[in-house]
């Protein structure tokens, strides 16, 4: 290991010793906070997250040395904060299920890093993650197996086991993307005629097109949930914009979108409560009912201020589903403007360090996959972020690392072995498409 | 493709910039509005976690007390006395909010009297289950009010019963009054039904207290404050002589003095001449309360009535502890001379609150100077400690000390001889003025007392009013109705201190 190389990891290190270090504090003010709730609870669960973390350090360290050192401390500080904010909601039931969850989430990562040794081996199973992604999306609308939670059907049951495919299906599907436009992103970009001075590809490369659209619009219809729709769709066309940099498919793609949205708005009623409680979130007819949730977490926020409660001492337990989709008012209220900054700067680390790790990649398939994982990283961060302080209509889907859920732990993990795979190829292997091009003089 | 990744992150970079300056609105800038929205349970939640310290009374009695539900909103107030102190604690209610001592004592009822111990900073660290706030022992004695309240019975009026020397109220009470209890109940219905059967929107309302908000012409008790405007302008003695003819006739029909401007006469009250024999002294016309007299003052010395009248508390903002009306003493145009007469005599646009008069009678009591009114005399914390303690202050300083001297020997003299032999205690020389106040045509008029003793070391100043003069109807008199009362009230307090 080269003297850099062990910088690099021994900064990881203390990041993240510095990460754990403000999770403990996190629970140890939750635990004084709420004294008569067993705070000694808190050591052996902060034990076993720094226990996991810790071989988390030491695979990488092993399988992947020269990958960034910050992705994994990171990921770590949003997960341990995330996990205080979960343990003070629910110190007996919910804390303890995220604690398992993070180290199953953790395994996965390890696991990640392990096996996936070249990023490659990937784009060889392009087409069947691509179906299993699709499988998984579409396997709450399958009668008997899919369950609904408020109004949206995005949840798979198998007797008491619940998990929400949805997370799974977008690395899936990331993968898929990245391979497909990787081997035809020439082809997509060429533009054969002009119209109105914008240059237009052949119409039948509008084809994949109009198939993700459908399995959009697909979402949206059975599984009643316009955010996943918007979430799948987006990433496509991002990537597509990026594999191609033809605006134009962005262009075509958002007119689509936008009008299965309109229909979608017109069909489905909880899309156009979302809208109104959007629009009208203190309206006394619908404070108590309808926008009941959206206020609660502005008032959460509004109550923080500045420099918030302090951990443990507000009253976010009074927000529906504080624990999964309203975690970041949690956050407001007892951390105040400081927490929630930090939180955002955090995310928008997490996502530099994804796209760094994206244009260092040396090869298509490896660019365009890091920056698809970054991106709908942050894209879910900033549709769930933006709903809940309302800058835009509430969707329900988990704050990545944040949220208490076990798909979303377990598929955000996933994702992040991912890049910390790719970030350490990047700086472990020569250039395949520079070589490759040198050998047969150029890039096809 | 760099290019486009890059363009992407510069796009999201965006969207993270807006939501951090939404952050920044919801945080910051908007969230004190979005915070007070009333269906934000926060603060109801806190204030009803924190047990909500006692109210006492002087003597000691709980008046109004926290007790722990073990429910959501943990504490509920429960006010034992019922409606004895309605208008003096009054109510802590989820519907209706604070209200009298439970709003202006809100702070440090609640526990936050400002003042930052060691336990405040521990709790503010690591948060507290079992906050408790302080005490607020209050100036009322618990059986001066109780007495009080016997005495003015039945009748629709008010007593309020005052230490000259400190402004602390030792009773207040008021006829109707309302009891603060069922305002407080958690159950919304119940608070909700009580409210309505008070009507709180109608001016006849149990929930306004009388004693602080009700605004009467004073009659004749206004004389004390016309007499110390006499004897302060140096014009008059209580040995001036005045024309005691039964009527002031207009000036039209009459020589002076006579009414200006005006077709009507200002008839006696007894429509009689007061004495009989053509002339009367300003001592006598107070004993007697002779109309004619105070009218001709009125008229000679208008802006001097005006300025004592203020001086005693008319026209300013009294800044009781529970909140007053402010009474009206009329700055009047030349054009509205007869105004003037009747302004002498408590009458015309003259509106006094009974709270007002009795710190007339304390302003005569205490040298001439007025103390500022209070029903709070200290702050306890839960484990006993004084927090705080008010003390006495002057208000304004009305009359001279002579001249507060002189009215009270006129005052003594009208409870012995003149008017309010009603009165009358054996062994201590009471200073007191009666009122029959006017009000609409065809009303039976409100009867007043002002009253306070021992004469020469005054310990208590009382003013009573009877609306209508209650059960004595047209034949009603302050003498005859309210001075009664004020004797009771006295003598009370006397027995409690040993005066």
């Amino acid at each position: 290991m080269s003297a850099q190389t062990l910088n690099r990891r021994n900064r990881e290190l203390w990041l993240l010793i510095l990460a754990l270090i403000v999770g403990a504090g996190a629970m140890t003010l939750v635990a004084l906070a709420r004294d008569n709730e067993q705070p000694a609870a808190a050591v052996p669960m902060m034990a076993l997250v720094g226990a996991a973390y810790s071989v988390a350090h030491v695979i990488v360290r092993r399988a992947a040395p020269q990958s960034d050192a910050l992705l994994l401390p990171l990921a770590a500080i949003l997960n341990v904060l995330g996990l205080a904010a979960v343990y003070r909601l629910s110190p007996e039931e919910l804390g303890p299920l995220q604690v398992t969850w993070t180290l199953v989430g953790v395994a996965f990562f390890v696991a990640t890093v392990l096996w996936v040794r070249d990023h490659q081996i990937l784009a060889r199973f392009k087409y069947i993650l691509g179906f299993v992604g699709v499988g998984l999306l579409l396997l709450p609308v399958v009668p008997g197996l899919g369950r609904t939670v408020n109004g949206a059907q995005l949840w798979v049951a198998f007797g008491s086991f619940r998990f929400q495919p949805g997370e799974l299906a977008k690395i899936c599907l990331v993968i898929f993307f990245a391979a497909y436009l990787a081997e035809r992103k020439e082809l997509l970009a060429i533009a054969s005629r002009r119209i109105a001075g914008i240059h237009f590809p052949d119409l039948k490369h509008f084809g994949p097109l109009l198939v993700m659209w459908g399995l959009s619009m697909a979402v949206m219809f059975f599984e009643k949930d316009l955010g996943s729709s918007l979430l799948f769709f987006s990433i496509f066309l991002v990537m597509v914009y990026i594999a191609t940099a033809r605006f134009v498919y962005m262009a075509v793609g958002g007119v689509l979108f936008a009008m299965g949205a309109y229909i979608g708005y017109q069909t489905f009623s909880h899309v156009q409560a979302r809208v109104e409680v959007w629009l009208n979130v203190f309206d006394p007819r619908l404070i108590n009912n309808e926008s009941y949730q959206l206020a609660q977490s502005l008032f959460a926020l509004a109550t923080g201020g500045l420099f918030g409660t302090g951990f443990g001492l507000g009253r976010p337990d009074l927000i529906p589903a504080a624990a999964t989709d309203f975690i970041f008012a949690v956050i407001g209220e007892e951390l105040g403007l400081l927490g929630t900054t930090g939180i955002l700067i955090c995310f928008m680390l997490l996502m530099a360090r994804g796209f760094r790790t994206a244009l260092q990649s040396r090869d298509d398939f490896g660019q365009l996959l890091a920056a698809g994982l970054t991106t709908i990283f942050a894209i879910q961060s900033v549709i769930i972020l933006a709903g809940v302080t309302r800058l835009m209509p509430l969707t329900g889907i988990t704050l990545p690392f944040i949220s208490y859920g076990g798909s979303s732990l377990l598929s955000n993990f996933i994702l992040l072995g991912l890049l910390v795979r790719l970030s350490h190829r990047n700086a472990a292997m020569p250039d395949p498409a520079h070589t490759a091009e040198i050998l047969i003089g150029g890039r096809t | 493709m760099q290019k486009q990744i890059y363009r992407v992150g510069v796009a999201l970079v965006l969207a993270f910039t807006a939501i951090f300056l939404q952050l920044n609105y919801v945080q910051i800038f908007a969230a004190e509005r979005i915070a007070e929205n009333n269906a934000n349970p926060r603060e109801l939640l806190q204030r009803y976690s924190v047990k909500r310290g006692d109210i006492l009374t002087l003597d000691g009695t709980r008046i109004a007390v926290s007790q722990d539900t073990g429910g959501k909103l943990r504490y509920r107030r429960t006010y034992p006395e019922g409606e004895l102190y309605g208008h003096i604690t009054g109510f802590n209610s989820i519907n209706y909010g604070n209200s009298r001592i439970e709003a202006s004592f809100d702070d440090a009822l609640l526990g936050d009297s400002g003042v930052i111990t060691m336990q405040d900073i521990e709790d503010q660290l690591f948060g507290d289950k079992d906050e408790a706030g302080d005490h607020v022992r209050l100036t009322i004695h618990s059986r001066l009010q109780e007495v009080a309240r016997d005495a003015l019975g039945g009748n629709r009026g008010a007593v309020v019963a005052l230490d000259p020397t400190n402004g602390e109220v030792r009773a207040m009470w008021s006829n109707p009054s309302f009891d603060p209890d069922p305002l407080a109940s958690h159950e919304s219905k119940e608070a909700a039904r009580y409210w309505r059967s008070l009507k709180p929107r109608s001016t006849n309302s149990p929930l306004i207290s009388l004693a602080t908000s009700g605004g009467y012409p004073p009659g004749s008790t206004f004389k004390v404050v016309t007499t110390g405007a006499a004897l302060e302008s140096g014009r008059y003695t209580p040995n001036s002589d005045f024309p005691d003819p039964v009527a002031l006739e207009p000036c039209s029909e009459s020589e002076p003095p006579c009414m200006p401007l005006t077709n009507r006469s200002l008839t006696n009250f007894t429509r009689t001449a007061c004495i009989g024999g053509g002339r009367i002294d300003l001592f006598t016309a107070l004993v007697v309360s002779c109309d004619t007299t105070y009218a001709i003052i009125g008229l000679e010395i208008p802006s001097d009535v005006f300025d004592v009248a203020e001086g005693f508390g008319f026209n300013q903002n009294i800044g009781f502890d529970v909140g007053a009306e402010t009474s009206r003493f009329p700055d009047i145009d030349d054009d509205d001379e007869p105004l003037r007469a009747y302004a002498g005599i408590g009458q015309g646009d003259v509106v006094a609150t009974p709270l007002q008069m009795a710190l007339v009678a304390a302003g005569v009591a205490n040298d001439g100077e007025v103390p500022r009114p209070r029903l709070v005399r200290e702050i306890i914390s839960p484990t006993g400690e004084i927090v705080r303690r008010f003390d006495g202050e002057t208000m304004s300083e009305a009359i001279s000390a002579e001249t507060a001297d002189t009215v009270t020997e006129m005052m003594v003299a009208a409870v012995n001889e003149g008017t309010g032999t009603a009165a009358r205690i054996p062994g201590v020389d009471v200073a007191g003025k009666t009122g029959t106040a006017q009000t609409v045509e065809g009303a039976n008029p409100h009867t007043w007392f002002i009253a306070f003793a021992p004469a020469d070391d005054p310990k208590l100043a009382v003013a009573v009013i009877v609306e209508h003069g209650g059960s004595f109807g047209s034949e009603a008199t302050g003498g005859a109705v309210a001075a009664p009362i004020a004797k009771i009230i006295l003598e009370t307090d006397r027995s409690i201190r040993r005066w």
